[in-house]
């Protein structure tokens, strides 16, 4: 019997969507075969999933630490459940996917457990001279522009995700331009992992074309993204339009480390806010 | 607050007016300041002339009349200034933090000692009352070299599971409204972690950062740590744009920051800003009013409201919106405007002839937009730069007065009816630095200080700082924080340490 072939979709504000402007980019597997058609995403597109973010960050932020870990916890669920799957989509000549598909379970997991932990580190409570109560807290910065890099489709995508996410913050991610089909399985994951539709946006298509708008479009507070030196000057001197903070990571790290554990890649997303209240009668 | 009328009258009927029927006699301070004819830059350890050989006036703004002449440092002189601060990179990083924590606790120390002249300087060159200068700056640039000190020493406290490593040479750029707390707020984390500085003053205020170069001679600070250099635009992108600086920390508007920003577009050089504000100050009707009206005046004509964080768009509820004014009016009676130097001095002479005009073209577009005006009778001296402090009422959010940063002594009042509106109307700006809330529920406090979109949230208070209270802005207010762990963390790179991972 004819197998029923699956249309790649991206995954924007909780649906399945193709791109707007009717584009799309043949895969082929390794051999040359013809696989599916991928949408080529446009700047327009970009647009609109960076309102589909805005919408859905602020319900997400407000969600408590303990949910959004719980949420994160079950996307690595989802995850497990379809690992095979997604190890065969990540599956090179070079590498087998299973252990790219291991990492990223065991980095969502971990990220979950930040949730309603990371306030304790990276917040405080500020000894000040004056008769007042101070305190600093950490707040998501907003919408969080994601450029993932070419190789490691799941896993770099994801490490670029997380910390963001977690902290409350809403992603919309363009994924690998040669390897985007992870990121099709991905959005199908997010789908059913109780995250709020919008709060992860995930795009596929030509990341020059795409890369002026990240840079430059205002709701967008941080980027995250991998970057050949040009891009990266592309990316801050758009970014200083609105004093948005660009985290560049190095195209050749190792994203498989344990150095990607660390809260301090969830600050890069936060913004710090001190209260100060009289104490007195 | 039930009887808002009958508490009304009340206030009314006690309040007695004096008038002027006894004039405060004069007080100035008499302390020296000190002052040289001509100043050098601060390179090396050494007061050396500028290679540029030149030389601008700074003025003191209390009387318009020139104090001394402060070198105009060129891309010479600020390549020297780096060369040196590379030079002492290696052997300040690798001292241990127990001795470099020495060298701030003195440097805090023998900045008390001279308080006072240095409170002087500070009122001479940059107009602020002397009280202000003398109570405030000077024990919070102290403060702040102590606060820091102490944790040289301690950095590996900062942040589980890492190390705190230096960047190497930080350029730091600062503005004129705190000259020499800026300088602390600079200098003091960046020692700290174990950096070296190439520091540039603003134009208009560079003696007490020349004068502090003469603290770090005292504490015997090895040479080339710290550097100083002087000059306007052209020194200060000469700073920032040096290929030796790991690090760029800037102070000072948004539009310089944005240029800061794009040109550091494409290196590895990190970045921290602190730039302008618009805070909302809001106030709840059943806000605690005397106090609430002692804050707003605070926020908003401390240091002639040359404060980035000043409390320039009061948001006030419908119901005691005339309460308000009436209060206020009433207050802005009796601030004493003028020469600074003068003890009794609650509103001194605005930085400089520029900023004046930037103040004064602001207040007619006030005027122009239809918002009424308000400004107390007060004579302002003939000599200086002075300006009345002024009120704006029925201001609407599409007013230039409402979105712009005045940086002057200009109020402007808009209302609102439901917490929500206030919270839709105090986020409505393009910077996010500093608010104020004023309302005598706790829970409300914290719902609102949630909602604002700011870096510091002063709950029944206003203008409170502190060396453990990180400061800095939401989003085009700047980059980073200054202050506290978090502060140190801008100013270091986080190794991770080797763990059971």
């Amino acid at each position: 019997m004819l197998p029923i072939t699956k249309t790649p979709k991206c995954y924007v504000g909780g649906a399945f969507i193709r791109s707007e402007s009717g584009r799309v980019y043949p895969l082929s597997s390794a051999s040359g075969e013809f696989l599916a058609h991928i949408p080529l995403c446009s700047r327009k597109d970009l647009r609109n999933a960076v309102e589909a973010a805005a919408k859905a960050g602020p319900g997400w932020a407000r969600r408590s630490p303990y949910n959004r870990a719980q949420i994160l916890y079950r996307l690595a669920e989802m995850l497990e459940s379809r690992s095979a799957e997604m190890a065969s989509a990540l599956t090179t000549p070079n590498s087998p996917g299973e252990i790219e598909v291991r990492t990223t379970i065991d980095r969502i997991v971990h990220f979950a457990g930040w949730a309603d932990k990371y306030e304790q580190v990276l917040g405080s409570v500020n000894p000040v001279a004056s008769s007042h109560f101070n305190f600093t807290v950490t707040e998501p910065v907003g919408i969080v522009g994601i450029l993932a890099p070419e190789n490691s489709p799941l896993l770099a995508l994801m490490t670029l995700i997380l910390p963001a996410i977690v902290a409350g913050n809403a992603v919309v991610a363009l994924a690998s331009e040669s390897q985007p089909y992870p990121a099709i399985l991905l959005g199908e994951l997010l789908a059913v992992s109780d995250l709020p539709g919008g709060v992860v946006n995930l795009l596929t298509g030509p990341r020059s074309e795409m890369l002026s708008t990240f840079a430059t479009h205002e709701h967008l507070r941080a980027l995250a993204a991998t970057a050949s030196p040009e891009e990266a000057t592309q990316l801050q001197a758009g970014a200083a339009e609105s004093i948005k903070r660009v985290v560049l990571h190095d195209p050749a790290c190792d994203w498989a480390s344990p150095h990607h554990h660390t809260p301090y890649a969830i600050r890069d997303f936060t913004e710090a806010k001190t209260v100060w209240h009289p104490v007195g009668a | 607050m039930p009887a808002k009328k009958s508490s009304r009258s009340k206030t009314q009927a006690r309040e007695l007016l004096f008038g002027d029927l006894w004039e405060f006699d004069p007080a100035p301070e008499s302390a020296p300041a000190h002052l040289l004819d001509r100043y050098k830059l601060f390179i090396d350890g050494q007061h050396v002339a500028p290679r540029s050989k030149k030389y601008f006036d700074t003025l003191s703004p209390r009387d318009g009349r020139k104090l001394s002449e402060i070198p105009l440092a060129n891309a010479a002189d600020v390549d020297a200034a780096y060369q040196a601060a590379a030079r002492a990179f290696p052997a300040w990083s690798k001292l241990p933090g127990a001795e470099r924590g020495k060298y701030l606790f003195r440097i805090a120390r023998l900045l008390q000692d001279r308080s006072r002249e240095m409170a002087v300087a500070e009122t001479l060159d940059g107009g602020k009352p002397i009280k202000e200068a003398r109570d405030f700056d000077l024990p919070m640039a102290a403060a702040h070299f102590f606060y820091h000190a102490g944790w040289a020493d301690k950095l590996h406290y900062v942040a589980p599971g890492c190390r705190l490593a230096p960047l190497g040479v930080v350029g730091q750029v600062i503005p004129w409204n705190f000259p020499l707390l800026m300088l602390a707020w600079k200098i003091a984390p960046a020692l700290a972690t174990g950096n070296t500085v190439v520091l540039k003053p603003a134009e208009t205020t560079s003696i007490t950062a020349l004068k502090f170069a003469t603290i770090l001679e005292q504490a015997g600070l090895p040479r080339g740590v710290v550097n100083i250099v002087t000059g306007a635009g052209e020194t200060g992108a000469a700073v920032v744009n040096h290929s030796t600086a790991a690090k760029i920390a800037f102070t000072g508007s948004t539009e310089v920051g944005k240029i800061i920003q794009r040109s550091l577009a494409g290196t590895s050089k990190r970045l921290t800003l602190e730039l302008g504000g618009k805070a909302a100050n809001i106030v709840m009707e059943d806000a605690p009013l005397d106090q609430a009206v002692e804050g707003i005046v605070n926020g908003i004509f401390f240091n002639q409201g040359h404060v980035c964080c000043a409390g320039s768009r009061l948001l006030v509820q419908e119901g005691i919106e005339q309460e308000i004014i009436h209060r206020l009016k009433r207050r802005l009676a009796t601030l004493r405007v003028g020469d600074p130097l003068d003890k009794n001095t609650d509103v001194g002479a605005i930085n400089s002839a520029e900023q004046l005009s930037r103040i004064q073209e602001l207040v007619q577009s006030g005027i122009d937009e239809g918002a009424g005006i308000y400004q107390p009778s007060c004579p302002l001296p003939s000599q200086g730069f002075y300006h009345a402090p002024t009120l704006f009422t029925g201001v609407a959010q599409s007013h230039r007065i409402a979105r712009e940063e005045i940086f002057g002594p200009v109020l402007s009042i808009l209302t609102f009816r439901t917490p929500e509106e206030a919270i839709e109307k105090a986020n409505n700006t393009c910077f996010g630095l500093s608010a104020g809330i004023w309302t005598d529920k706790g829970s409300k406090i914290l719902k609102m200080a949630s909602a604002l979109k700011a870096g510091v949230v002063w709950a029944n208070t206003y203008n409170q700082f502190d060396p453990s209270s990180p400061f800095g802005g939401y989003k085009q207010s700047g980059l980073g924080r200054e202050g506290g762990k978090h502060g140190l963390l801008d100013y270091a790179q986080l190794q991770p340490l080797a763990t059971e991972l």
